[in-house]
């Protein structure tokens, strides 16, 4: 055992991962909080209102970093699940449920905002367009994930059983999208595309972008003080 | 919020309420497992 | 190894024929859910013919789903499971016997049913071949798929339900172009789209699920 792969798989041991756990949590924690308020503030204060949309369009501010944030999850999940099948580490099976709860609550806040941001612009509360309902299938793929790894009492059969679900789902996360879309070009009429955001100005792209880095270091934040919470009920 | 200030703090709030709850499980787990665990 | 795989297929198709009521109970099904719709939305002909892909589409989905919780359960109860996951023979191959045999069962007799339903819905005559076409290329795949789930979970409580749940977000894609295809035809216009890329999944599960399959058995068992 050369010292490279030793210090590689220093921080798989859930010891000693425990406390560097903590210290990540609290500075992206405290980095959410700020980059959100800044996001926030140029949302809200200082992006011109649309003209077509008016006030409505500052739910993309929200809407749009969720929904990145619920497909990255996803991804990451799924590779630590493979990390998990592959070299057999706890601590990674770990991760990937942490990242399972924050990943529905995004897809949920993602689905949420679409919904109130079809309702004044289409002036309907259910829009059946492409990326709404793609949003729709991974709620189902987060909660199957998480009702999987419930229903199973044996902890390593649960881990891996849910690794084998989210590595197939990530899988089927791009034919899904891709039916989808083929879907709604097939019945145009039916569907409204809320892609057609107002066209970028600067300060709207950089509220968005702020917002999704928010999300990121929440998500980094809530998901390793799960994994801690994770590593003490399963000592 | 030109009218639309219902879909928009319905939006929003939502979503930060939901944030909100998320925290506060997980504020509550972290200390029922490491008061019952040493 | 295809000696194995004709075993394994050969011995399914016994089991099966052996509890008769088990698979004509899931066929029944369809059948039962199809004639549900028109009692539900009313008889109108027009909206029927317009409905009738996706109705028929999503019934076999729903039947084939409910036909996979035998898929390993009988074998897992009696100790075979075990057994085949010791031979010498791949777990792939074996999986993908399994998975075949149970299309044969409960996917091919779909198809065959299926003009029968689309009778029922008064859809052009033309569509029948293209919906014949679209469940025999698809319905494999929902056997593929749904072995998947059904390995993942097997002899957990809340099983059936469970298994709907993991595996119907997956199906979407299927039931996305199996449906497609008619309501393309129905429209006039070539299905060949949507059977190549439902011929496309087929191939591209055929090759990967096996595998998968085999994993989620060692998953479960061991």
């Amino acid at each position: 055992m050369t010292a490279q792969s030793v210090k590689w798989f220093w921080y798989a041991s859930p010891q000693t991962f425990y406390p560097v756990a903590g210290v990540i949590a609290r500075w992206c924690g405290a980095a959410a909080a700020v980059l959100c308020a800044a996001g926030l503030y140029i949302g809200l204060f200082v992006a011109p209102t649309d003209a077509q949309q008016g006030e409505a369009y500052r739910i993309i501010f929200i809407h749009v970093p969720a929904a990145w944030m619920s497909m990255f999850i996803y991804v990451v999940m799924a590779f630590w699940a493979a990390i998990g099948l592959a070299f057999n580490t706890r601590l990674s099976h770990m991760m990937a449920s942490a990242l399972a709860p924050t990943g529905a609550l995004f897809t949920f806040i993602a689905l949420w905002t679409g919904s109130f941001w079809g309702k004044p612009t289409w002036g309907t509360w259910w829009v059946w367009d492409a990326r709404l309902k793609s949003e729709l299938i991974l709620l189902f793929l987060y909660l199957g994930f998480m009702a999987l790894q419930a229903a199973i009492d044996d902890r390593r059969r649960a881990e891996r059983a849910g690794a084998l679900l989210a590595i197939v789902g990530v899988v089927n996360v791009p034919i899904i999208y891709y039916s989808v879309q083929w879907w709604n070009t097939l019945h145009q009429g039916a569907s409204v595309s809320l892609t057609r955001a107002p066209s970028m100005a600067a300060t709207m792209l950089t509220g968005m972008l702020v917002m999704a880095l928010a999300f990121w270091m929440y998500s980094i934040a809530v998901t390793l003080l799960r994994v801690r919470c994770l590593i003490l009920e399963n000592r | 919020m030109g009218g639309y200030g219902l879909y928009v703090w319905g939006a929003y709030g939502v979503t930060f309420l939901l944030i909100g709850v998320e925290i506060a499980l997980l504020v509550n787990r972290s200390r029922k497992c490491s008061e019952t665990k040493t | 190894m295809l000696e194995a795989a004709r075993c394994i297929v050969v011995r399914d198709l016994l089991v099966a024929w052996r509890r008769r009521s088990d698979v004509a109970t899931a066929l029944l099904f369809f059948v039962i859910v199809t004639s549900l719709f028109p009692l539900g939305i009313g008889a109108e002909p027009d909206l029927l013919r317009s409905i009738a892909p996706g109705v028929i589409w999503v019934a076999a989905l729903l039947s084939c789903m409910l036909s996979l919780g035998r898929l390993f359960a009988a074998d897992h109860a009696d100790g075979t499971l075990e057994q085949l996951l010791l031979s010498s023979e791949p777990l792939g191959v074996i999986a993908a016997a399994k998975a075949l045999a149970h299309w044969l069962v409960s996917g091919l007799p779909l198809v065959l049913i299926a003009p029968l339903i689309a009778l029922q819905y008064d859809l052009a005559a033309p569509l029948y071949p293209v919906l014949a076409l679209s469940l025999l290329l698809g319905t494999p795949v929902l056997s593929l798929i749904g072995a998947i789930g059904a390995a993942l979970t097997l002899g957990l409580r809340g099983g059936g339900v469970l298994l709907s749940l993991l595996v119907l977000p997956l199906y979407v894609p299927v039931l996305i172009m199996g449906a497609g295809s008619v309501d393309m035809a129905a429209a006039g216009l070539a299905p060949d789209g949507q059977l190549l890329l439902l011929a496309a999944l087929l191939i591209v599960a055929a090759a990967f699920t096996p595998w998968a399959i085999a994993a989620a058995l060692r998953i479960s068992v061991e």
